[in-house]
């Protein structure tokens, strides 16, 4: 191994073949037995927009990426030690991403004539010698090893060859000597009622195991060390089930009802199929006839006293627009959350992107001002659903949450909360029969107006999209009344400042260079501002989570500093509202190509800002 | 939910003045609802009136309960959300013809498709009032407006027989100028557990004055309209001298006298599927009256009642939050 990758503190493997071969789940089950193992990780799942994509082809590949190690990991790491490819055309896509002397380990069935044709390779590359050159290659005929070891049981050949997957992750298991049983007890409750398939998979996954431990070809085996964590009780959590579950604890422990209106939307769908599961907690969820209906639902349901939330992500959150407009005059308590994908358009709907900020800050009709905060990983991905709540039944407006598909799928350790210490909402309700009442009186410090549910006796009042009077809420057309409503809606947004923690910086708090990043591009940045600062470079991280307001100390930060750099997976979204609001003379670092940043290319983008 | 105070007309109505143009339909309509409302049983605060846009969805603002004008189109479905949110409440859906029919016409047809427990009255003047007098999805082909100066090119929508595609569970239509008649059909709607649809013909007398005249003046209007009651024959006319017979699978108005008695002609019987559609369908036929009434009816289990019945199942299982955010793949670091 080269001197690069010896280093058993942090490996990075991938996971590759035909989207057919179960590489997500494989990857999914390597990652959470490494987290028990006790890694810190961190994941990202790659798989093409088409659900079953023509076997074999370049774009029908299929990936699943993880970086692991015994210190902390912010990223699903650069370029791979370990390469599994299942197919040729796995390997052509992949291989240019392995590590000098990197272990690459091919399933050698699938290298057939016409896989070879539809990866399009001329020559097969296992005849030639190039690779052994560049690579440790193991080389493996695993579907007919799976398919000898099954001959006794009553399955199909094609049933057989299926867990052919479940050898390759054996082979990793024994590898990095891990214990088989969390996959074991995995495959017992996927397949509960089909003994045969679960014999099958074991067999198969045991039949990997058992083949590093025999065969010579594989001669080292891999430790990675157990990670330093704080003490306290972890798992592994997924962006996703994150915002569930942090609406979820946002409604129970606050004993307001959930409501969640959406239409399935990739990345965004798992949101609503995890909060459908939670109707125990008398959780509502509704699968709208389209996405206009998704939220608007979800706005009765706020008018009706629920926390109504919706999902989606960029597309679907244009087609929300109006209904955005219409929950912040309404005044309602709203969570918009949009799992951010490449566009315009249809785009690219499996891949990451953060180029719906605009859409967030200004995508709408009026003056429309929304309240914009943002998840920066998996695991942060609770505590932002959870603050999303928050501000919008504390501050009675709807939020928009982003998240992007790097997050919503990517996986990493969390050390999750005791829901007893979670902190308590402080609700607006209006009291019943109150004789003065007014629906759009505001709470002097938040500016919230009250919440007066039907159902509450002698409240009943009327909203709806039309400009309101002040005070009274009745429809008013008054050009005064209209320049003060349009004041007020920003002010009530503004003055969330101060109900929010200030931006931290990551590194001294003056120097050279100051890094802000938001969103799911944390993990990189951050990597490379550590790896800076330990080479002595005067440079600091500050990632935004609070947008729309911004942190009340941002602007007092950017002036400690003499160079404001903004990495962005989009044309500089970000840099053009920062360099808007505070006047400096930020740079942008800007990459639109479906992927997380390497953070090599952010530490590259740093020396040269320095060097300048 | 039965107020021990008798409710009159008065407290259902709010300090708003009223915006419609003088001579509007809609003011009857108004009235008319606020006369129902206090006879239905439920109080003040357990009812919700949502609208969308047009002259019809300012029609909330006006009712001293709860209410929600909300955007284009989507009423029906702001309405699902307050209704799947606290189903004791009494949730009415007031809609026009373009709101419901075409921007909104996806709400319209999936909340029917679902039996979600509230009523829509759709006042249908035929025009969009609202914005000056382009032709609606309901109004007639060679409709000439501003829009349309040469006539416009598209069929119309007959909302009773888009409300039947939909598996709608109560379809009814009644006529601004027959009060008595409508003030019925609210009643009734409000009693079914369901989506009930209530399409009200109405005029608009600035931009489509007269759509419904042959159906509301005294001189033709018997002639032209047939008021359905269940359990009774299909019998019209001034003087209640024609019926409705079948011939083959279709209606055919027939004269009471020498070769038809009233014997001869159909029972409406608004449980009936078959009969439904062909009341549905009959709207735009020149040969056959306009229906009023309830078309049909269905008892249907609502969306509402099941969502609430999945839930109580799921409350079963006795699941706490921290086991939930735990996982099942946890672990300890010392
Ligand atoms: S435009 Fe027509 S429908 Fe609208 S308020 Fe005037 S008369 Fe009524």
């Amino acid at each position: 191994m080269s001197k690069n990758s010896s280093s058993s503190e942090v490996v990075t493997i991938r996971f590759s073949g035909d989207s057919g071969d179960g590489m997500q789940l494989t990857g999914g089950q390597f990652s959470d037995n490494t987290a028990i193992f006790g890694n810190d990780l961190n994941t990202l799942p790659d798989f093409p927009a088409e659900i079953r994509a023509p076997q074999g082809t370049l774009y029908g590949v299929s990936s699943f990426q993880m970086q692991f190690g015994s210190r902390n990991i912010y990223t699903a790491g650069d370029d791979l030690d370990v390469l599994v490819a299942m197919n040729p055309a796995a390997l052509k896509v992949h291989v240019d991403d392995l590590k000098e002397h990197g272990l690459l380990i091919i399933n050698t069935d699938n290298f057939t004539p016409k896989n070879l044709k539809l990866a399009k390779y001329e020559e097969n590359p296992l005849d030639d010698s190039a690779l052994d050159k560049k690579y440790r290659v193991i080389k493996v005929g695993m579907t007919s090893l799976v398919t000898e070891a099954l001959k006794d049981l009553e399955l199909t050949a094609k049933e057989k060859a299926r867990s052919t997957n479940m050898f390759a992750l054996g082979l990793l298991y024994w590898l990095y000597e891990r214990d088989m049983q969390t996959t074991i007890n995995f495959l017992n409750k996927k397949f509960k009622n089909k003994p045969l398939i679960i014999d099958g998979n074991v067999k198969a996954l045991k039949t990997g195991f058992y083949y590093g431990e025999t065969i010579e070809v594989v001669k080292t085996t891999y430790r990675v060390d157990r990670a330093k964590y704080e003490s306290g009780e972890y798992r592994n959590i997924m962006g996703n089930q994150g915002i569930a579950l942090g609406l979820l604890a946002a409604s129970h422990c606050n004993d307001i009802g959930l409501f969640f209106g959406g239409y399935p939307i990739t990345p965004a769908s798992d949101i609503l199929h995890m909060l459908s599961n939670y109707k125990s907690f008398g959780v509502k969820t509704f699968q709208a006839e389209d996405e206009i209906a998704g939220i608007t639902s979800a706005i009765g349901a706020a008018f009706s006293g629920r926390l109504g939330v919706t999902a989606s992500s960029g597309p679907g959150i244009a087609l929300k627009g109006e209904a955005i407009g219409l929950a912040i005059i309404t005044e309602l308590p709203l969570v918009i959350i949009n799992i951010q994908r490449g566009g315009p358009s249809t785009g690219l709907p499996t891949k990451t992107e953060q180029s719906d900020l605009f859409q967030a800050m200004y995508g709408r009709n009026g003056e429309c001002p929304c309240v914009v905060v943002s998840a920066t990983s998996p695991s942060d991905c609770f505590e932002m659903a959870y603050e999303a709540s928050r501000i919008a039944v504390e501050h009675m407006i709807p939020v928009l949450l982003l998240s992007d598909g790097y997050i919503a799928n990517g996986s990493e350790p969390w050390k999750y909360p005791d829901v007893k210490e979670l902190p308590k909402f402080k609700f607006n309700y209006a009291v019943e029969n109150s004789e003065d009442f007014n629906p759009y009186e505001r709470n002097p410090e938040t500016l919230a107006r009250k919440w007066a549910i039907p159902g509450f006796k002698g409240l009943e009042h009327r909203i709806g999209g039309l400009e309101k009077a002040d005070k009274t809420g009745n429809v008013s057309y008054d050009p005064d009344n209209h320049h003060l409503m349009t004041q007020k809606r920003q002010e009530k947004v503004d003055i969330i400042a101060n109900f929010i923690p200030d931006a931290t910086v990551l590194g001294k708090t003056s120097g050279k260079l100051l890094v802000i990043g938001w969103g799911g591009t944390f993990g990189s940045i951050k990597s490379a501002v550590v790896k800076a600062q330990e080479e002595g470079l005067s440079v600091s991280h500050l990632h935004l989570k609070y947008i729309n307001p911004f942190p009340k100390n941002l602007g007092e930060i950017i002036l400690n500093y003499d160079k404001i750099l903004i990495p962005e997976l989009n044309m500089g979204q970000l840099l053009t509202v920062i360099r808007a609001k505070y006047l400096v003379d930020a740079q942008g670092y800007n990459s639109i190509k479906g992927k997380p940043f390497s953070s090599n290319e952010i530490f590259e983008v740093i020396k040269k800002h320095l060097e300048d | 939910m039965t107020e021990t105070i008798q409710l009159t007309k008065k407290d259902f109505s709010s300090d708003q003045d009223v915006r419609w143009c003088p001579g509007c339909g809609d003011y009857v309509i108004l009235a008319q609802v606020q006369k129902t409302f206090p006879n239905l049983g439920i109080s003040k605060e357990n009812i919700v009136v949502v609208s969308g846009i047009g002259c019809s969805s300012r029609f909330p603002y006006y009712m001293n309960t709860y209410g929600f004008h909300s955007i284009h189109g989507r009423a029906p479905a702001v309405a699902s959300g307050v209704k799947l949110s606290n189903p004791d409440l009494s949730v009415w859906v007031i809609t026009g013809d373009g709101d419901a029919m075409s921007i909104g016409g996806n709400h319209f047809i999936h909340v029917l498709r679902r039996n979600i427990d509230m009523n829509i009255l759709l006042f249908n003047n035929r025009i969009y009032g609202l914005t000056k007098g382009q032709y609606s999805p309901t109004s007639e082909v060679g409709k000439i407006t501003k829009s349309t100066p040469m006539g416009s090119l598209d069929h119309p929508f007959n909302p009773p027989a888009l409300a039947f595609g939909a598996s709608g569970t109560f379809i009814a239509r009644t006529i601004d100028k027959e009060l008595k008649h409508m003030g019925n059909i609210v009643a009734e709607s409000a009693k079914h557990i369901g989506t009930s649809f209530v399409e009200i013909y109405q005029n608009c007398n600035i931009f489509n004055d007269g759509a419904f005249s042959n159906l509301t003046d005294r001189e033709v209007k018997s002639d032209n309209v047939i008021a359905l009651e269940e359990g009774l024959p299909m019998l019209f006319g001034k003087e209640k001298d024609k019926g409705l017979i079948l011939d083959g699978p279709n209606f055919k108005v027939v004269n009471i006298g020498s070769d038809y008695s009233i014997d001869d002609l159909i029972v409406h019987n608004p449980k009936d599927r078959n009969l439904g559609l062909l009341i549905s369908e009959m709207t735009y036929d020149e040969n056959l009256p306009v229906p009023i009434g309830i078309f049909y009816k269905e008892d249907k289990p609502t969306y509402d009642s099941m969502m609430i019945d999945q839930i109580n199942k799921a409350k079963e299982k006795d699941i706490d939050l921290q086991s939930i955010i735990k996982g099942s793949n946890s672990w300890n670091v010392k």
